[in-house]
């Protein structure tokens, strides 16, 4: 037990530090760094509590996919230095920290509410329509749930997901001219009548090849 | 405090039993490569250094670690020196997983396969780190085709490995290899495993989806500002990468430890052989694909992993769902 609290306080240090450094660190491709770092350890601590799923779904999803695309945007949009703007005295105007502060304002009250709710989570669990079991394993489990009391849920949210990516595409897709492309069934069905030309060339003219 | 220790030692000697021999086959598999590539192509080879060259790996790391190791001076020195720890560290934890036989397994967690997933999908930082902390051209062109190569060929190891445990009803690995007893999946699921062993090229940036390193555009991709050891390191967790990829490949298709005939002269031999038949097995496959495939442009890999392998490997997935249910052999009921 000594051992498992003891990697526990370090995950979520490495957690806590980590997501503080995301905010302070003044190179945005850093920041991502100790995003990712912070997944990680929430994906350890997932997998401390037993649940092995989330936490290895925490890692695929998050770490593998999202983060990836995270850095590719901070890579390409070459923001990565931003000299100085933390903890200057110096008002430049800008109107993203009023905005700043007010997400942050509700994300905190959002927080309390759910610590608020933390009081309640014992008479949750006796109130919960589906047992919970231990005997099986927590993939089995969750699919159990997933698949069947919440189906609608899950298709819909996989629904809006489709929608948005789908949307995504649409937005920023635009036809450019010019662009050579390469069809597999062109350049298959291609015979030799049509591919090869046999001209009678005329001493010193050349023959003149229309393109 | 003492029965602490006692758990703890044993651990890390099961880990020293199990790393050391990976590291050491690492640098043969180098050396397999090698004589495969040489022998397809009618050349020798590596072959002068101890009998059948088989101690070149071992001059060339010697060769490595005594080479200058050189931090570009405008270089992200700190992401710099960690990328190549990262990629040697995520190659060889992911060998926690792989049972040899069984009962013969580090780690046996229930969600092994999912394990093996997601240490191979953060794989791709390693690169990314390497080529964005070089700050140089070259490099960081190689790390982002690396990381959109690696991605999308993700999405459809994913999508095969649901093939596969559609048939089994477990992620544990060992369950996997159990359910193979009777018929390798390797057999019902035969298109799976060609589209699993052609994304594991992809994934592992081998020839012929080897750009993010090609040599003629890219001088040698995200490695290129690396050198010594450090570029030793990268190249060990490569190939770590690819016989990791290979282990999966039997473990998933080709029954893992099982004999092919369980008659006697085969079901003699114990189960980590035939583990490592079949890897080197597939391994050799991944040579003589190096060996004879030409290189393929980046659009034709893009169209492939997303327009062909996706939609085909999801087609597969309905077929093997409607045929097991059909069939009523759903397992796990």
């Amino acid at each position: 037990m000594i051992a498992h609290s003891v990697f526990f306080y370090i995950f979520s240090l490495i957690a806590i530090v980590s997501a503080v450094m995301v905010t302070v660190s003044k190179n945005t491709v850093h920041s991502v760094f100790f995003l990712i770092l912070d997944f990680i350890s929430i994906s350890c601590l997932f997998i401390m509590i037993g649940a092995e799923f989330l936490g290895m779904i925490m890692l695929i999803v998050y770490v593998g996919a999202v983060a990836v695309l995270f850095l590719f945007v901070v890579m390409m949009l070459n923001v990565a230095e931003q000299k100085g703007q933390w903890f200057s005295s110096r008002w430049d105007g800008g109107t993203h920290i009023p905005v700043g502060l007010l997400v942050s304002l509700i994300i905190f009250f959002e927080l309390i509410i759910v610590i608020g709710g933390w009081k309640y989570k014992p008479d949750l669990l006796n109130s919960l329509s589906i047992n919970i079991s231990t005997e099986v394993t927590n993939t089995r489990s969750i699919g159990n749930v997933l698949y069947t009391d919440y189906i609608l849920l899950f298709q819909i949210s996989g629904m809006i997901l489709l929608v948005a990516m789908i949307g995504a595409i649409v937005l920023t897709y635009r036809e450019r001219a010019g662009v050579k492309r390469q069809s597999y069934v062109k350049q298959i069905s291609r015979e030799r009548d049509e591919g090869v030309d046999l001209v009678e060339a005329e001493r010193n003219k050349g023959v003149k090849i229309d393109a | 405090m003492d029965s602490y220790f006692s758990i703890l030692f044993t651990e890390v000697y099961k880990i020293l039993f199990l790393v050391v021999p990976v590291l050491v086959s690492v640098a043969m598999i180098v050396w397999l490569d090698r004589r495969v590539w040489a022998f397809v192509q009618k050349r020798r080879g590596p072959n002068v250094v101890g009998p059948f060259g088989l101690f070149q790996s071992l001059a060339d790391a010697l060769k490595y670690i005594f080479k200058e190791i050189i931090i570009p001076a405008s270089s992200n020195k700190l992401v710099f020196v960690l990328a190549p720890v990262v990629t040697m560290t995520l190659a060889l934890i992911s060998w926690a997983v792989i049972p040899f036989g069984e009962d013969f397994v580090l780690a046996d967690i229930n969600v092994g396969i999912l394990y093996l997933f997601a240490v191979s999908s953060l794989g791709v930082y390693g690169i990314i780190m390497g080529g964005w902390a070089s700050n140089s051209k070259y490099p960081f062109l190689g790390a982002i085709r690396s990381a959109a190569q690696m991605v999308s060929y993700e999405v459809s190891i994913g999508v095969i490995i649901i093939n596969v445990l559609l048939c089994v009803g477990s992620l544990n690995l060992s369950d996997i290899v159990m359910a193979q007893q009777n018929l390798w999946f390797v057999i019902p699921l035969f298109p799976m495993f060609v589209i699993f062993f052609i994304s594991a090229l992809a994934e592992t940036n081998r020839p012929p989806f080897d750009l993010p390193e090609a040599e003629a555009e890219l001088v040698a991709g995200y490695q290129t500002e690396y050198s010594g050891m450090m570029y030793a390191m990268f190249w060990l967790g490569e190939y770590a990468n690819i016989l990791l990829m290979c282990a999966m490949g039997a473990v998933l298709f080709l029954g893992g430890w099982l004999s092919p005939i369980d008659i006697f002269p085969f079901n003699a031999i114990p189960g980590p052989f035939w583990l490592i038949f079949k890897i080197l097995f597939l391994f050799i496959l991944f040579a003589l694909v190096k060996a004879t495939v030409p290189r393929y442009r980046y659009d034709q890999l893009m169209k492939l992993g997303w327009k062909i392998f996706l939609p085909f490997s999801l087609f597969y997935v309905v077929l093997t769902s409607s045929f097991l249910i059909y069939f009523d052999l759903l397992p796990g009921k």
